[in-house]
């Protein structure tokens, strides 16, 4: 009886042979590209004459400079504009498809990746960006890269890689009211740590998991890289059939459909499949989670105190003190009631239709507190023509949110959306660094779109459960 | 160097400099490189923005930091705590470094996707146990001057006349010291065998 992991099988099915140094030579299915760290890796190649032998298996397009209120070529910013004529030269010499803002598909690679089919599950799939992760919702193999394997990979398909173990995360038991995948996340990281999962990759399953829609295993992959796991996956089900199926690959080719799916199946661990270990977690114990600090493990339920730094393991103790001190947070305290200037829905992480809608259930007929500005950015162009046409964009501009163009905006600051000097941000983003929201003084507290509803209705950190 | 029907990078068997010790655990790559230092198309000049955020107010005006210490202006290897590198996968972040000065780093543990960028530049990662490295960083903030040496192939450190054990993954101690370090030729070595794999994976067309 075969104990194989999706992992070991997906691994075996692309390896290419074992290199002199030990890794593996794998072929890579899917290659996603965007303007920040493709430019370079472009350049390289034209200096030592390489060029891209499969342009069809590399997907770009434009999400972390794009402005996301006026869009108008060429863009204000000098800089931004520059990486998007970059792209759109390299893309088109290479000739490589790419999701531009006039195709009415661009948004942010990891949205527009899986809305377009192009993610499937049994893929190998790498970007140059630690978010690739995500794409493991759908049962493939997705790691970040950086620049030199994205050079790597535009000039064979394949990359370099070691292989890594396998953590069994087993999620049981109901999500409460107002919890979501979120939640789920945050408290995964919050027990194994930041660090937890290097050196592993995580398989997400369980009762919970198998009644998680896409979306919400999107964002639990998405978050793998938190927890310092490159990559983490979902073993592909109905659910995940479903949403390929009305995919563009699919929609019109029902053959391909039904001949993969017979790959997809073939892919799954196995039911006695050997895990490196087992990490168990109910969600009968957790509630709405927020951050207190500037890493995306320094997390509670919405109900818990603020720790003592005291209280902590020793070798959190240090950092806890520094981001209390940045947060401005005292032990003890609850972040309930904690006062924000920002309220921010969008990333990678939450930015689909599913958070929108939840996030408009809260804000409808409600009014963003006066002292909050609030912005929600839609993940792809296409997110942003169904919440239209459902009227979410009336619902969030009625309520006083800001309704933007798709980008990856605040979560990484890299356009004009930013925090000024020490403002407080609740965000569904996925990461509290400090600086990360283009205020090296900003503060930014993670949680889930529907909280960040709460937290904007109410000025402060609010339990949406109470609302 | 082309051996075989690939061109090697250089072999790098051993890094010896002075050190500088940046403290913490969780350092993330927003950290070593602020994102707006992204908004370029190369990633030359970033040396000097390395920690920028971290080293300057707002104002410009300097804050204290190894990195603005002019006794460790000419350091090499660089000496951190945890999960160093965490965070986004920016290649920037080992560029930055690089092009401050750095040549190694040496930490408690290292976030997966940095250490692979660091490989890729030829910029060894080694690990020794939170104990060793606290021991070290103490010598390094109190002897700016004084030499550290690492040896890739028989893994160790020499530092105020010690010899100490580190670890250095194996597949990065052999791709260092055999010069396959710079992987884009040696995967361009195979294209038959990669279009042969690729034909019998499923879902290519």
């Amino acid at each position: 009886m075969s104990e194989r992991t999706l992992y070991d099988k997906v691994w075996d099915h692309h390896k290419v042979r074992e290199l002199p140094n030990g890794q593996d030579q794998l072929f890579v299915g899917l290659h996603l590209i965007h303007e920040v760290t493709s430019p370079q890796a472009f350049s390289m190649m034209r200096e030592k004459g390489m060029d891209v032998p499969y342009p069809e298996l590399t997907h770009a397009t434009v999400d972390h400079i794009i402005p996301t209120l006026d869009q108008s070529r060429p863009f204000k910013d000098d800089a931004a504009e520059k990486m998007m004529a970059e792209l759109e030269s390299n893309v088109a010499s290479a000739n490589i498809k790419f999701s531009g803002p006039e195709s009415g598909n661009q948004g942010i690679v990891h949205v527009v990746g899986p809305e377009q089919g192009l993610t499937q599950p049994g893929m190998t799939i790498v970007c140059g960006d630690s978010h690739t992760s995500t794409h493991g919702a759908f049962g493939s193999l997705a790691f970040g890269i950086g620049t030199t394997q994205i050079r790597d990979v535009l000039a064979t398909q394949t990359i370099a890689l070691g292989r890594q173990r396998v953590r069994r995360i087993e999620v049981k038991n109901e999500l409460g009211e107002h919890v979501t995948a979120k939640d789920i996340i945050l408290t995964i990281i919050r027990y194994l740590g930041t660090d937890g999962g290097v050196g592993h990759v995580y398989e997400y399953g369980g009762e919970t998991i198998s009644k998680l829609n896409m979306e919400g295993r999107m964002s639990i992959c998405n978050m793998s890289v938190e927890g310092g796991a490159r990559a983490g996956y979902i073993n592909p089900d109905e659910t995940t059939y479903t949403w390929l199926k009305h995919t563009d690959a699919f929609k019109d080719n029902l053959e391909d459909f039904e001949r993969l799916k017979l790959y997809w199946e073939s892919i799954k661990s196995d039911e006695n499949a050997k895990y490196d270990d087992v990490f168990e977690i109910d969600c009968d114990e957790i509630e709405p989670m927020i951050t207190w600090g500037t890493t995306p493990g320094q997390s509670i339920g919405i109900s818990e105190r603020i720790p003592d730094p005291e209280s902590l393991p020793q070798g959190k103790q240090e950092n806890a003190i520094r981001a209390q001190k940045h947060m401005r947070v005292t032990p003890g305290d609850k972040m309930e009631g904690y006062e924000i200037d920002v309220a921010f829905i969008g990333s990678c992480t939450n930015s689909r239709i599913t958070d929108l809608r939840e996030a408009a259930k809260i804000i409808e007929g409600e009014t963003v507190s006066q002292n909050v500005r609030a912005m929600v950015v839609p993940g792809s162009q296409r997110v942003k023509i169904v919440a239209e046409t459902e009227g979410l964009d009336k619902i969030f501009v009625a309520a006083g949110f800001e309704w933007r163009s798709a980008g990856c905006s605040m979560c990484l600051a890299m356009n004009e959306d930013q925090l000024v000097g020490g403002e407080a941000c609740a965000s569904s983003s996925n990461r509290n660094f400090i600086g990360r929201q283009g205020s090296k003084d900003g503060r930014t507290i993670l949680m889930s779109p529907a909280m960040v509803a709460a937290a904007a209705i109410e000025g402060k950190i609010a339990d949406v459960r109470k609302l | 160097m082309m051996v075989g029907n690939f061109s090697k990078a250089i072999s790098i068997e051993s890094v010896s400099g002075t050190g500088i010790s940046i403290r913490g655990s969780d350092i993330d790559t927003d950290q070593i490189i602020p994102a707006r230092y992204l908004k370029a198309i190369t990633f030359e000049g970033l040396g000097e923005f390395a920690f920028r955020d971290v080293r300057f107010q707002s104002d410009g005006e300097e804050i204290p930091h190894p990195f603005n210490d002019e006794l460790y202006r000419d350091a090499s290897i660089l000496v951190v705590n945890s999960n160093f590198g965490c965070g986004s996968s920016r290649e920037h972040a080992p560029q930055a470094l690089m092009r401050w000065g750095i040549k190694a780093v040496i930490g408690e543990s290292f976030a997966e996707i940095f250490s692979g960028n660091c490989l890729a530049l030829g910029v060894p990662v080694i690990e020794m146990n939170q104990e060793k490295i606290e021991k070290l960083q103490e010598w390094v903030d109190s002897t700016p001057s004084g030499e550290i040496v690492i040896n890739i192939v028989n893994q160790t450190m020499g530092y105020n006349g010690e010899i100490i054990e580190v670890k250095i993954p194996d597949s990065h101690s052999k791709a260092l010291v055999e010069g396959i370090w710079d992987t884009t030729s040696l995967l361009k070595s195979n294209p038959d065998e990669v279009r042969r794999i690729s034909k019998s994976i499923p879902y290519i067309k």
